[in-house]
């Protein structure tokens, strides 16, 4: 994991998003903050309806529709993704700041040809012949790794297997050499194996582009593999963000301990059942009092009645860990260690 | 796509075939009484009967008839009975006539489809998009007759805005006699189908839109209007264009009957609605397999250019 | 999830509850109440529902009616008189020209060519047309659902028979099909077997019209049962012991009962625009018993004379069939909901 350089990429600051739906009004997204710098890889974790999608695809402005509000900024450089314009969001999408979606299969137009797809983009943003950007894709199909480049530029989505079509995927979205690339679980369509060949991709693309890369994922074992930095993701908040090694073995926050709990470890004797946290996740249309993980958390008390910040609550704060879980920075060292005797959390450093 | 197109044609001449066995099992063999008598019709002679009898063998077994049935038909044998013409060429004088009444209409039914189709599921939601449902609706819960009947009265015949029905040759008349005289009856045929189709284009665009390559195309940063046209449009079409040419071959196999028999413009299926009244069988049959024909050639070259258009199909079937 | 650790201080006030009591909880309906719910909020639908039920008891009511106006759908009128207005008018005038709607009880809206009392007829009609469009559209819908589920659940040999046929019988133009069926049956009667019936029964359109509509919902019902019969729930049934009829029964036909429902509105419509299609070209009903289709054909020929005995009877037609239209509509969008609400913030 290379240390990231100091040119900022992307500055989210309280990002709040929400949707009209038949049952009433979705908090999808509650004051998220975060920022990405070049050559980083940001890692957002969470289950699925944590609000990690939204995040992620309101940064390209694929949200924007009448049913949805959103508050707050996220900037690109200098422009306000949330509030461009459309021309100028358009200018950026596929250019600045590219996507790679979760299914492939459905991601691709099922009529087009994949070269003619990528082409497409590059000739949207540059003005290159179409024998130009052919070459260009051929080139970066090459990149990607997939094999016999030339002919498979004439290829139509089905024709290709799964893992050949997100490279494609990554492909399109690198083609106009993005600074920032987001990446909506990329690899959860796809078989280990596989997902091992598309992190290889991505850790290349961040040497040699120094492009910053947000992957959102529920999968820490991806994460632990290529992430600088973890934003753990609960209800539609950040309820924790540090480095991965911090995320990893300092964690604050109880929700944390449950998503690290809940992996195997080679390293443990085997637990009798898989550790999960009981109960589901609150409704976004009337969301818990207070802290969101309330209602699950084995340690809840009064005071997680009021909202809770994020706060850097380790002494300090130099490394920008910060978490919202308002327990005492050593009560929370006691729990962990209880629950790690029994293999239950993340082992590691304590205060 | 060249195996696909033989087996597609080689399909085709099978379901010919069929249709071909089932028209003459439904004339000469499923009703009651005797098939001869039939095709005599009403003011027949004993002499007559027997005649026929003879020369279409239904003293013998049932596939001698069908042969002889066929022959008739394809070396244009085939005399009606009612008024001793030519069958063969009482329909080739209606056939340009049903093509012009079938191509026009469904060249207008195609382009307003579309038309509304497209900006009904722009508007969606607003009151011009419920109105035009409802109006679409409206269409197609009239029967063409009747929309036909009246328009034809009172916009023809009153108003004198429209010629009273019948059929302007093209030779004789002038373009633009034609033209008026096909005015009323293109319209008529055509409100039935516009109704469908616009609701067809408006669904097929709506759910479009929200598919995930649609969202890919915007990620790409393309163009609002270049997701439109070449992603959403592009993809919602396709049902709409397979669609278009089962009803166009529908229309020419038979659906014009109506329309043709109340503007009185004397094309192939008004030919078989007259002789249908009078009993008059051998038209009937002919009338039958012609369109049959055209369905089953306009379905073929539907599921080939379907093909063509959406490569998926090409692997199965 | 508490672990019982005496190092630990048990937490004040634990408020642990598996998130239960904090979630708001889930409404808990089936996807038919969901459905019902979705159609009851739709106005429009609801609305020509209503509609369609007012004429259906309205042609109910037609021997009601027919008492009122003192007369039968079959009895002429020529010579009579009646008075409106304060006029002495002639039911049928010597040229053959037939009154018009009177708004009073006798010959409310007025007479036919044969002096017939059109309010009745029509009413009478109704009740013709709609018998036939619904039992075509039930007939349509059983046999559909049974040769659809016979081709998609066995598929090889019977589905390549069924579909072949299916293919032939679409291939047939619909209308020629049924013209010609019409007629020659209407002539000789139809005989299955045991099974007879006389030339003018209403029997003959009935079969007629429920049997080529077949192909339009065969293939959809197929299509599906298709696709059903890979899903996990009928290989557990089948991995259970159950029989292909068994299966058919319990797991595909429930699932299949959400298309039969969106598409019964428009068999039935598509049934009565098709009666009244063959009816007008003497194919149909056959005379003297009445129908939308036969007042229609008798009503065009007096057009320029006698124009209610086209326009009434259209009227009619149209408005059941846009009901049925509209009703069926919302039934789909019931059924298959997209999402299209308004910021309400």
């Amino acid at each position: 994991m290379t240390a990231p350089s100091s040119d900022l990429l992307l500055d989210v600051q309280d990002l709040k998003v929400s949707f009209a739906t038949e049952e009433g009004v979705v908090q999808a997204v509650d004051e998220v903050s975060f920022q990405l710098h070049a050559g980083e890889v940001l890692a957002i974790v969470g289950e699925s309806g944590s609000g990690k999608s939204v995040t992620a695809m309101t940064l390209m402005g694929l949200t924007r529709s009448p049913n949805a509000r959103f508050a707050g900024t996220a900037r690109l450089r200098r422009l306000d993704l949330v509030r461009a314009r459309d021309d100028e969001l358009r200018a950026v999408r596929g250019e600045e700041i590219a996507m790679v979606f979760q299914d492939p299969m459905t991601s691709l137009n099922p009529v087009q040809r994949i070269g003619r797809q990528i082409v497409e983009q590059i000739q949207a943003h540059r003005d290159v012949s179409g024998g130009e950007a052919r070459d260009q894709v051929v080139g970066l199909l090459e990149r990607v790794g997939i094999p016999r480049a030339r002919e498979r530029f004439g290829s139509y989505p089905h024709e290709l297997s799964g893992g050949m079509r997100q490279r494609v995927m990554i492909a399109m979205a690198l083609s106009c050499d993005p600074s920032v690339l987001i990446a909506d679980e990329p690899t959860t369509a796809l078989d280990v194996t596989i997902q091992a060949q598309i992190l290889q991709v991505l850790k290349e693309l961040r040497e040699r582009t120094n492009a910053g890369i947000v992957l959102v994922t529920h999968d820490l074992g991806v994460v632990a593999e290529i992430a600088d930095r973890i934003a753990v993701m609960y209800a539609g908040r950040i309820v924790e963000e540090g480095s991965t090694d911090e995320i990893f073995y300092n964690p604050q926050h109880p929700y944390t301990w449950g998503l690290l709990g809940s992996i195997t470890r080679v390293d443990r004797p085997r637990p009798a059942r898989l550790p999960s946290i009981p109960g589901l996740p609150p409704s976004l249309i009337t969301p818990p009092q207070g802290c969101h993980f309330r209602p699950r958390c084995p340690h809840a008390h009064d005071a997680c009645l009021p909202r809770p910040e994020l706060l850097a609550r380790l002494g300090g704060g130099e490394s920008g860990h910060t978490d919202r879980c308002v327990m005492a920075p050593a009560r929370k060292a006691q729990l962990r260690r209880a629950g790690e005797r029994i293999g239950l959390v993340a082992g590691g450093a304590t205060q | 796509m060249g195996r696909f197109v033989v087996r597609r044609v080689a399909g085709m001449l099978v379901v010919m075939f069929a249709v071909s066995v089932l028209t003459f099992l439904i004339f000469n063999v499923i009703p009651n009484g005797d098939p001869a008598d039939r095709m005599a019709g009403r003011n027949s002679t004993p002499v007559q009967i027997a005649a026929i009898e003879r020369e279409w063998g239904f003293d013998k077994p049932i596939y001698t008839q069908y042969l002889t049935t066929m022959e008739k038909v394809f070396t244009g044998d085939l005399i009606s009975y009612a008024n001793q013409t030519s069958v063969v060429e009482e329909i080739k004088r209606g056939i340009p006539r049903t093509f012009a009444l079938a191509i026009g209409a469904a060249l207008i039914w195609l382009a307003m489809g579309t038309a509304l189709g497209l900006y009904t599921a722009m508007r969606a939601g607003r009151f011009s998009d419920t109105l035009v449902t409802v109006l679409a609706l409206i269409g197609i819960s009239m029967p063409v007759f009747w929309l036909g009947a009246l328009a034809s009265y009172y916009l023809g015949f009153k108003l004198g805005v429209f010629p009273n029905g019948g059929y302007a040759e093209i030779g004789e008349a002038g373009l633009w006699e034609w033209v008026k005289h096909m005015i009323l009856p293109w319209t008529v045929l055509a409100t039935l189908f516009v109704g469908v189709y616009s609701r067809v284009l408006r669904s097929n665009i709506l759910d479009t839109i929200n598919d995930d390559y649609v969202r890919t195309a915007r990620a790409k940063g393309l163009t609002e209007r270049r997701v439109m046209v070449h992603h959403v449009l592009r993809n919602s079409l396709i049902p709409i264009v397979t669609l278009w040419g089962l009803d166009f071959g529908a229309v020419l196999g038979g659906g014009a009957i109506l329309t043709e028999t109340v503007f009185d413009l004397q094309g192939v299926g008004q030919y078989f609605a007259e002789s249908i009244g009078q009993l008059d069988v051998p038209p009937v049959l002919a009338v039958t397999l012609f369109g049959a024909f055209f369905i089953v050639l306009l379905n073929t070259i539907v599921d080939i250019v379907y093909a063509a258009l959406d490569p998926r199909i090409r692997l199965s079937r | 999830m508490p672990i019982a650790d005496s190092s630990v201080q048990p937490d004040p006030s634990p408020v642990l509850d598996g998130g239960r009591a904090e979630a708001a909880p889930a409404p808990g309906l089936s996807p038919w109440a969901l459905a019902l719910r979705r159609l009851g909020r739709n106005k429009a639908a609801l609305a020509f529902g209503a509609l369609f039920v007012v004429l259906v008891a309205l042609a109910l009511a037609a021997p009601l009616w027919a008492q009122l106006a003192d007369t039968t759908p079959a009895r002429n009128h020529l010579s009579d008189t009646i008075v409106v207005n304060g006029k002495s008018e002639q039911v049928v005038t010597f040229d053959g020209v037939p009154i018009g709607p009177t708004w009073q009880r006798k010959f409310f809206l007025g007479a036919d060519s044969n002096g017939r009392d059109v309010a009745v007829r029509l009413l009478y009609g109704a009740r013709n047309s709609l018998f036939i469009g619904i039992t075509a559209a039930i007939i349509t819908a059983f046999l559909a659902v049974l040769l659809g589920t016979l081709a998609g659940y066995f598929r090889g040999w019977t589905d390549a028979v069924i579909s072949r046929s299916l293919d032939v019988m679409w291939a047939f133009p619909v209308l020629l099909l049924g013209v010609a069926l019409g007629v020659s049956l209407a002539l000789g009667g139809l005989r299955i077997g045991p099974l007879r019936i006389q030339g003018g029964s209403l029997w003959i359109p009935t079969i007629i019209i429920g049997v080529v509509s077949v192909v339009y919902l065969a293939r959809p019902i197929r299509g599906q049962v298709l696709s059903l019969r890979e899903k996990e729930f009928v290989e557990a049934a089948r991995a259970q012991g159950a029989g292909p009829l068994r299966i058919m029964f319990s797991e595909l036909l429930p699932n299949l009962a959400s298309t039969i429902l969106v598409f019964f509105p428009l068999l039935v419509a598509n049934a009565i625009l098709l009666e009244a299609a063959l009816s007008f070209l003497g194919a149909g009903v056959q005379p003297p018993e009445p129908s939308w289709g036969t007042m229609l054909s008798d009503g065009v020929v007096l057009l320029s004379t006698a124009p209610h005995l086209t326009i009434v009877p259209g009227l009619m037609l149209v408005l059941t069939v846009l009901a049925l239209n509209v009703f069926g509509d919302g039934v789909r969008d019931a059924l298959d909901p997209r999402a299209k609400v308004r910021f309400e913030h």
